[in-house]
């Protein structure tokens, strides 16, 4: 290492514990985001600098002379060696989705330490680290799936565990990401108008790339672009139109209902139609949208109003229960380390890689990218007043029926606000109420809208309140649309085992059918959601916690298993020890909401109370009525957990079992590495270098 | 030192390349400095194919 870089290395490290030290010596006064900025800057790049390179070249022994599948496969199309900045840009906009968005902002209800600690460190050691590995060890096997690796090194059963896993992942996040939009435009005719503007936004673009200009990408997203500004402005003329207003006012239940119709089409109509031009277009504006948010937090630097910790950490959390141990880990998921991101790791980003010495800055880079998205979220959610924040994410069934009501709730925990605070706070934003509009995404925009507002203009707070909610609407119904599609895909993978004619992925008959069960499943755990008085997001978002932490789970077993049969089995604790800790959280987590005897957190404790006071006729008539469907739901989601937990149990012991043999040096499948083949790359002969 | 222009163009490179606006220019350099005798895809049926490519697996993540 040169002089210069040690030097620097060791300023990061001294600004990076001096931010750290500011925050710990704030405590009982508001802190400043701009300490949880530096601080989380200062670890990302000294996990970066020293973690990250240490793991690539002694644990994964990147060997940039070895050639790369896009160099050996180069076929101009999917394998083709690309220069790393670009890799970088595809892997990243690849793996942002909303995740990171939802789950600091749910955790932000044990104050701001708990997610803000977890993001970082868990990024740092776990999900970085998880996220390189598999894109090296996919691109030394030929860009190869998770799944497929998991066949070839542990055995048949990984693969399927794999397969199973990722369909269920896709069902329940597709749920609860319906509901956060649903949630969104409930009783908001502005932002109904303009996230159903969004859609012939997307459907002209797909038009113009199909018909007119094929390839255009630019072109085409920059009448995208214009045409959802269009489709904001218009939103906002609408609510003021007291004619077109009700055309726009629509309850819960009849925007799942349009939810589910959308993800129906958007699985059975051809790709170029909505489904791509959707996804280019919801790209461009998270990376412009994240961009942006990251100048005006640091800009407006806000005070941080959450108190470090909250009384809530004890369990009695108002957004969902559980105690800060393990739920913090749950919520938080993607934001710290995300099973998800295995599969892109395995997918297209291995096939571009020209040299085994970037895997650092896609893998591990990337992620840190992700994490930060993270922590900005979690400053947005933390900057509101804390009463205003329970008020926003706290379903009605706990706040009680009235804003009066809520407000006494709410003030009783040691948050004040005041009905006069919500009444101007939801005019600001352009809004009918904000009272119980759970789901992280309304209080995600108004946060958002406070930052952009105070850096780039305070009178335009409902333009910026509605264009945060079209960024996130865009943003989650282009991962719905594309969950789903991935959804049917294995569903009729699955089913082509059992009739042939059912896997044909372009038989039109199996494609509407394999689509239309895929919508169902997950259109069903959102109809539950939206008619839960709780708000349903405290079910299902614990839930596909726990699915995505079973996956990671999985990619990690996967990786430890690899690198000990690599002949190195003390290098295996690099991914060994996240993977102990995931399944120590995820299974502690699973226990207590399948075992947990109090209602609020114990799948089965709360299908029998609701079953006890069906039964006495405690319930009032309208209760009694969905009661049957929500104790059914919630047996279903403790019968799922199991199944997570199960599952992830099963690839740990099939790893291990391999790990043994290793040890003890019984017969083994090999490693199934392509073999070495020296590069013949020079950088400047790179495709697609600028 | 480069030109102002000279770095814009560098920009406007990293852009195209970026969101797949040059794909299909890459292509035509790939097929011509490896494979000239093959058959070369009209822009349409490439923008097709990598369509086709790009929707059959796992491209987005939560």
């Amino acid at each position: 290492m040169s002089r210069l870089s040690r030097i620097s290395g060791v300023a990061l490290a001294l600004v990076g514990a001096i931010a750290v030290g500011g925050i710990a010596v704030h405590r009982r006064e508001p802190v400043n985001s701009l300490w949880i900025i530096t601080a989380a800057v200062c670890i990302y790049l000294l996990g970066y600098r020293f973690y990250g390179a240490w793991i690539a070249t002694r644990v994964l022994r990147v060997d940039p002379s070895r050639a790369t599948p896009a160099e050996r496969l180069n076929n101009g199309r999917d394998f083709v060696p690309t220069h790393r900045m670009i890799v970088f840009g595809h892997h990243f906009a690849a793996i942002a989705g909303p995740g990171p968005l939802v789950g600091p902002t749910l955790a932000a209800q044990f104050g701001y330490l708990p997610g803000t600690l977890w993001i970082l460190v868990g990024a740092v050691l776990g999900g970085c680290v998880q996220d390189m590995t598999i894109l090296l060890l996919s691109t030394r096997r030929d860009g190869r799936s998770l799944g497929q690796m998991a066949r070839d090194e542990l055995g048949p059963f990984g693969g399927f565990a794999a397969l199973i896993g990722t369909l269920l992942i896709m069902i329940i996040l597709s749920a609860v990401l319906g509901l956060v939009i649903v949630n969104v435009m409930k009783h908001s005719p502005w932002a109904t108008a303009t996230v159903c503007g969004t859609i012939p936004a997307a459907l002209a673009v797909g038009l113009y790339l199909r018909l007119l200009r094929p390839g255009r990408v630019l072109e085409a997203t920059l009448l995208g672009v214009s045409l959802m500004l269009v489709a904001l402005f218009a939103g906002g003329w609408v609510d003021h139109q007291q004619a077109l207003r009700p055309l726009f006012d629509y309850p819960a239940l009849a925007l799942a209902a349009f939810v589910i119709g959308y993800g129906l089409c958007a699985a059975v109509l051809p790709v170029w139609l909505l489904l791509a031009p959707r996804d280019y277009l919801s790209t461009f504006l998270k990376l412009g949208t994240v961009v942006l948010l990251a100048i005006a937090i640091v800009i407006t630097h806000p005070q941080i109003r959450m108190p470090a910790l909250t009384s809530f950490t004890d369990g009695s959390g108002p957004l969902f229960g559980g105690k800060v141990f393990p739920f913090v880990f749950i919520t938080i998921a993607c934001g710290a380390i995300s099973g998800f991101h295995a599969l892109i790791a395995s997918g297209t980003s291995p096939k571009l890689i020209s040299s085994e010495a970037d895997v650092r800055l896609v893998g591990y880079g990337s992620m840190a990218l992700e994490s930060f998205v993270a922590i900005m979220a979690l400053i947005a959610a933390t900057l509101l007043d804390p009463g205003v924040y329970f008020a926003i994410n706290t379903g009605a069934g706990v706040l009680g029926a009235t804003p009066e009501a809520a407000v006494r709730t709410i003030s009783g925990w040691g948050f004040p606000v005041t009905v006069e605070q919500m009444r101007a706070l939801a005019a600001a934003m352009g809004e009918h109420t904000l009272f119980a509009r759970s789901g992280g995404a309304p209080s995600l925009a108004v946060g958002m809208a406070s930052i952009f507002g105070s850096s780039f203009g305070r009178g335009f707070l409902a333009l910026w309140y509605h264009f945060a909610v079209m960024f996130e609407a865009v943003f989650v119904m282009a991962t719905l649309d594309a969950a789903t599609r991935v959804g049917r895909f294995m569903l009729q993978d699955l089913l082509g085992h059992a009739w042939e004619p059912l896997g044909r992925t372009s038989w039109y008959p199996s494609v509407l059918f394999a689509s239309t069960v895929t919508v169902a499943a997950w259109g069903y755990f959102l109809y539950v959601g939206v008619i839960d008085p709780n708000g349903g997001v405290n079910i299902l978002w614990p839930l596909f916690g726990i699915s995505n932490q079973m996956l990671a789970g999985i990619a990690l077993a996967v990786a430890t298993g690899i690198i000990v049969k690599s002949g190195r089995p003390r290098h295996a604790l690099v991914t060994g020890l996240p993977l102990a800790w995931i399944t120590l959280v995820t299974t502690t987590a699973a226990w207590q909401k399948v075992m947990s005897p109090d209602v609020r957190i114990g799948f089965f404790a709360a299908a029998h109370d609701l079953a006890h006071k069906l039964a006495a006729g405690a319930l009032t008539a309208e209760r009694a009525a969905i009661a049957p469907q929500l104790i059914f739901n919630q047996r279903l989601d403790g019968v799922l957990t199991i199944l997570f937990t199960t599952v992830l149990w099963f690839v740990i012991l099939d790893m291990l079992w391999v790990c043994a043999r290793r040890l003890l040096g019984l017969p083994l499948r090999s490693l199934s590495e392509a073999p070495y083949r020296p590069s013949r790359l020079g950088a400047a002969l790179l495709e697609g270098h600028p | 030192m480069m030109t102002l222009r000279a770095r814009l163009g560098v920009l406007w490179a990293l852009l195209r390349t970026l969101s797949g606006d040059d794909a299909y220019e890459r292509y035509r350099a790939h097929q011509a400095l490896h494979h000239p005798l093959e058959p070369l895809m009209s822009r349409r049926a490439f923008a097709r194919d990598a369509e086709q490519r790009k929707w059959s697996g796992v491209s987005r993540c939560c």
